[in-house]
């Protein structure tokens, strides 16, 4: 992945996606650009998202189901 | 918008008025459930709407009428003493502990651990069209005024998390593009499914557990000592809406819903990944950091939303499994 802009800053969060500001697209691994369309993008990082490169909250399913599965102990 | 129909005394005095009339001397007495009391949320609301699009032929000064804000800070007390009994088992779980993680993780912990009811599932695999824009109805006490009364938090906020809350509402209101403002693609939507767009057209067929999903908002960002609130329910908000929104988006997808429907979702599913960041990390902490008492009032306001929405959806829900309509009057009618 490949991010393309003048003033680009990345903020990674912590068990999230990369939050990134400044950029005009991004390109994923196949070399598909992805036209940035608000001032701060979501970038996947755990590639469960099913909109990808961009995150659809789809990480947060592993911390559901490990707080389920410490209900259940 | 007109004046809606009385529920109780409460209501019935707000009504009037704002025909004009002085308002009554009052016995609110003390209520139990006021979050599910139809009367004082169709009260709330009416007083809440002052601040917004008004009511024809309402004084424009009724605002600040000092009566109405006395009567809407007395239900207001009725209202916090409910949501903090209701609330105070979910705050518990996510109070700091030593070592313990940061407050965005016990935020999106406490969101990723509520056990609440939520219309989306069914959206997605069972919902009738009918039902659907049931869904649309009830969501539009909120959504036709997307981000709105969290502005009213804005300037109250401390400078760091204003820089975030500015990213967020930028792309609220359409990141510079007019047309993609979301509450505009929501009316888009509406229009769409042949329902009436315009803010309060369906108040009377709204429950109290639906006009309380706006009501907490409005109880938060009005209110200056309750401002670190706002910013936790904003929080929770957006952590409950991309996931729920692509299942809602199947739902529409598998109705074969005009695609206006499925935009205004789409969109939430992208935006709200990012959103949910920026404010647990970027707004929540900045109040805190501020301000370390506030800490409380931020876990207040996200177990808010998470119990708000859940008393919300559960009515809905019921009605739906038993063929009934989730509405108060039969305000749909669904074009075809």
């Amino acid at each position: 992945m490949t991010v393309r802009g003048n003033d680009v800053r990345v903020t990674p969060c912590p068990d999230g996606p990369l939050l990134v500001r400044g950029a005009e697209e991004v390109l994923d691994d196949d070399g598909v650009a992805h036209p940035v369309t608000r001032a701060v993008v979501a970038v996947c990082r755990c590639d469960m998202s099913q909109r990808m490169p961009w995150c659809d909250g789809t990480h947060r399913a592993s911390a559901r189901a490990r707080i389920n599965r410490e209900a259940k102990q | 918008m007109k004046i809606p129909t009385p529920r109780g005394p409460l209501s019935a005095a707000v009504a009037s008025a704002l025909r004009g009339k002085d308002l009554p001397a009052l016995d609110v007495g003390t209520l139990r459930g006021a979050l599910g009391d139809e009367d004082v949320q169709l009260a709330l609301w009416m007083i809440y709407q002052l601040h917004y699009d008004g009511f024809a032929g309402a004084d424009l000064a009724l605002e600040w009428d000092a009566g109405l804000i006395a009567l809407r800070r007395r239900l207001e007390d009725e209202v916090l003493a409910d949501l903090r009994e209701r609330t105070a088992p979910v705050v518990e779980g996510a109070r700091a502990t030593d070592d313990g993680p940061g407050l965005a993780e016990r935020l999106f912990t406490m969101v990723d651990s509520f056990d609440g009811a939520g219309t989306s599932s069914y959206l997605q695999r069972r919902a009738t069209t009918e039902q659907f824009a049931e869904h649309l109805v009830h969501r539009s006490i909120y959504n036709l005024r997307e981000t709105d009364p969290q502005v009213f938090a804005m300037p109250r906020l401390p400078g760091r998390a204003q820089v975030a809350m500015a990213e967020l509402v930028y792309d609220e209101y359409g990141a510079g593009r007019p047309e993609r403002r979301h509450s505009l693609l929501f009316a888009d939507a509406m229009e769409a499914c042949g329902l009436d767009p315009t803010p309060g057209a369906y108040v009377d067929a709204l429950p109290a557990t639906t006009l309380a999903i706006v009501n907490v908002m409005n109880l938060f960002a009005l209110r200056r000592d309750l401002v670190a609130a706002s910013a936790g329910h904003y929080g929770a908000f957006e952590a409950t809406s991309s996931g729920p929104s692509q299942k809602a988006s199947g739902g529409a997808e598998r109705l074969g819903l005009d695609p206006r429907v499925r935009d205004y979702l789409d969109e939430h599913v992208e935006a709200d990944a990012v959103h949910e960041q920026l404010v647990f990390r970027d707004v929540c902490e900045a109040v805190v950091a501020a301000d370390p008492a506030s800490e409380e009032l931020v876990l207040l306001g996200a177990a808010t939303c998470l119990v708000v929405e859940d008393a919300a959806a559960l009515p809905v829900l019921a009605a739906w499994e038993s063929g009934r309509s989730s509405l108060l009057a039969p305000a749909v009618q669904v074009a075809s």
